[in-house]
């Protein structure tokens, strides 16, 4: 056989139209089955139940994290329908992953709002996938809850009918704490940002700037690095040389190790004040022992908590998840605390509703009054241009410990 | 800075020449490419992994097994997604293999799971200092390994019988065939050999990163652009491009940030390929009528 460059070789060669037919068959017959499947066990359920739908990672680096708030809401949905369900009728989950990525989540949004109904939307982990999903989310008129992205942009996206709602933090006031941490514990006069290139990074790009300038700081450096790049040695060098004496990171858990064990390499052992990013997975094994050093924000911890309701929601979720062992089984805590309140505040916005049409449950959100949950007592959570139920107040920092998050204390 | 942005540069660009050189072997063999050498990359990681940590085999033990699973992969494309579409004259194993690499990619995430975890190597704990340059030992030992291995892959071709062997298929696999050579165990010999250099490169970088069934897409794309870059028939051209975009990569990083990384370094490959259509060191293809 003659060599051929790659370049002059045809790329549909004889087979092509057999295998296009295949595809097209293969296609066809998943297709044929899922239909098939989804109406038969639509004619077997007699109670229609309430379905809410959960756009997340399920799998990829934060799948920890998609995990976590799958059994958030899988705890929250059983405590409800225990108690009779909302209007009559039990609560159903429907879980689609969205890989991390903004047009996957976009498709299985319209997907579980056109073909399944879904009440509301949970979800959204990264905040790309949620910038994505807000503005279907009002244009279909059908709430979105999210339970973790932190993107400002998310809640205050500026539209006139807004359906975006959230429990958890706020880049904005995420970035006041994180700035106000590092001049409190770290003495900082010049920090330093390294912030992952993406729609999140940028968010708090300019929420650390405003809390830079509001405490009247100068920023050492802005530095950004890609999701999937190995060593960040490069970047950190510049903040180095620039004189940063702190530095802010935001990014993801696996890239949040990458910078930790890039510093490690150039030996500097500068205090790292970090987003809540290293929650997501075992940051501890992937950065190895210099972990510790990164002080983190949560909105939850289990570890160290006494309340009555941590501790009883600890014990069923070990009820329920029997993988659940140890404590470090139920990291990252936030995802699991802020999908549970979450959940019971939708169910408590439908009750209020009194229906499960998008426009009234949204409103229902307002009128939910008091609500014992696992963060905190939620009192008036919501508010027509108030749509997060958590503020600064309800901020800790953390640490790993012996794969555990525990509370830094000072 | 300069020392690191060098010694990252050399360390990356030196494991993508390797899954470059993989690109190489095969396409100098039989004039195809497997295109799941991102997946090989996986496989190595995931392999050391399961079995050095999941297992507690012995580091050598676990590296030899990891790479054995690798060659095999590679002898499995080149059976079931390469030869079969070859021999009916058709150029479809360009998306065999491209498919064969992403079922591979998922069968690992549910067997593996979805986290990336982290592969210990007593050669990644300690930093030693080189002009003033924080470096772990295994970031000066995987550039050694790079170029011993280009260079041990050249003798081959060049210097022994099995060399001469893949050489005269290479040239023309109907004479060779008459000349009594088993052309199709040479080729799988290559695919072989392919799916290990991938696979090394992933043992290698895995204890400096994390192992993730993901982490070897990227660097397939990555490696290939590389051999296309380095004329994909000459294994010095290859590792040389390697080199160079590694250090390219680095240094954009260092001065420009990385946000600006892909951006400068695919624009400066589309321009080389623009003045050298045959790569760097590659030669113009003949096309026999």
């Amino acid at each position: 056989m003659p060599r051929r460059p790659l370049s002059s070789r045809p790329l549909s060669g004889r087979s092509t139209p057999l295998t296009r037919r295949l595809a097209l068959g293969a296609c066809g017959a998943l297709g044929a089955c899922l239909v098939l499947g989804l109406s038969a066990a639509g004619a077997a359920r007699a109670a229609e139940p309430i379905r809410i739908g959960l756009v997340t990672a399920l799998s990829g680096q934060s799948a920890k994290s998609g995990e976590a708030i799958s059994r958030g809401i899988g705890l929250a949905i059983d405590e409800v329908n225990a108690r009779g369900g909302v209007l009559g009728r039990p609560l159903e989950l429907v879980a689609r992953d969205d890989e991390a990525n903004p047009s996957k989540g976009v498709l299985a949004a319209r997907e579980l709002i056109q073909r399944v109904g879904v009440v509301a939307l949970v979800g959204g982990l990264d905040t790309p996938v949620s910038m994505a999903l807000v503005p279907i989310a009002n244009q279909m008129k059908v709430p979105f809850l999210g339970p973790w992205a932190a993107g400002t942009g998310i809640t205050r996206n500026g539209a006139a009918d807004n359906y975006a709602f959230r429990v958890s933090a706020v880049d904005a006031l995420v970035d006041e704490a994180l700035v106000a941490y590092a001049v409190k514990t770290h003495r900082a006069k010049k920090p330093g940002m390294i912030l992952v290139n993406n729609a999140w990074g940028e968010s708090n790009q300019q929420g650390l700037t405003a809390a830079l300038k509001a405490a009247d700081l100068p920023a050492a450096g802005i530095e950004k690095y890609e999701a999937a790049d190995l060593d960040m040695v490069p970047q950190l060098t510049r903040l180095r040389e620039a004189g940063a004496d702190t530095l802010f990171l935001v990014g993801n858990v696996g890239p949040s190790a990458q910078v930790v064990k890039s510093l490690d390499r150039m030996g500097w052992s500068v205090p790292v004040v970090s987003h809540w990013g290293p929650a997501g997975g075992r940051f501890d094994e992937l950065a190895g022992p210099s972990a510790a050093r990164v002080h983190f924000i949560q909105t939850f911890t289990f570890a160290g908590n006494t309340s009555p309701k941590a501790l009883a929601v600890l014990d069923a979720l070990k009820a329920k998840y029997p993988a659940i062992k140890t404590m470090a089984d139920v990291t990252p805590a936030v995802g699991i605390a802020n999908a549970y309140d979450a959940t019971h505040l939708l169910a408590l916005a439908i009750q209020a509703a009194g229906s499960t049409k998008g426009p009234e449950v949204r409103d229902g959100f307002y009128k939910v009054a008091t609500y014992p949950g696992l963060i905190k007592t939620y009192d008036k959570p919501f508010a027509p241009g108030q749509h997060d139920a958590l503020g600064p107040q309800d901020y800790v920092f953390t640490r790993f410990q012996n794969g555990e998050i525990v509370a830094v204390t000072n | 800075m300069l020392t690191g942005t060098l010694i990252t540069g050399l360390g990356l660009g030196s494991m993508y020449g390797l899954v470059a050189l993989g690109f190489h072997v095969t396409y100098a063999v039989s004039g195809t490419v497997n295109f799941a050498q991102g997946s090989a990359v996986t496989l190595g990681a995931v392999l050391g992994y399961t079995l050095a940590v999941t297992l507690g085999w012995p580091m050598p033990a676990a590296i030899l097994g990891a790479l054995l699973g690798c060659a095999l992969l590679g002898v499995t494309v080149e059976r079931l997604l390469v030869r079969p579409f070859v021999e009916k004259g058709s150029d479809a194993w360009l998306l065999a293999t491209v498919a064969g690499g992403i079922v591979l990619d998922n069968a690992m995430l549910f067997t593996f799971g979805k986290e990336p975890r982290s592969l210990p190597s007593s050669l990644a704990v300690t930093p030693v200092e080189i002009l003033g340059t924080g470096l772990y030992p295994l970031q000066l030992l995987i550039p050694v390994v790079g170029l011993s291995v280009a260079v041990a892959i050249r003798t081959l071709f060049r210097r022994t019988d099995l060399g001469r062997v893949l050489l005269a298929v290479a040239q023309n696999a109907d004479a060779a065939r008459l000349m009594g050579i088993d052309v199709r165990r040479t080729v799988a010999c290559a695919f072989a050999l392919s799916a290990l250099l991938a696979g090394a490169a992933g043992l290698l970088i895995a204890p400096l990163f994390s192992v993730s069934a993901e982490m070897g897409a990227l660097f397939g794309i990555k490696a290939f652009a590389v051999a296309i870059l380095g004329g994909i028939g000459s294994a010095t051209g290859v590792v040389l491009a390697g080199l160079l975009y590694g250090l390219v990569e680095a240094g954009v990083t260092a001065t420009l940030g990385s946000t600006y990384t892909q951006l400068v370094v695919f624009s400066v490959i589309i321009l080389a390929l623009a003045l050298r259509p045959d790569g760097l060191l590659g030669r113009a293809a003949i096309n026999k009528v």
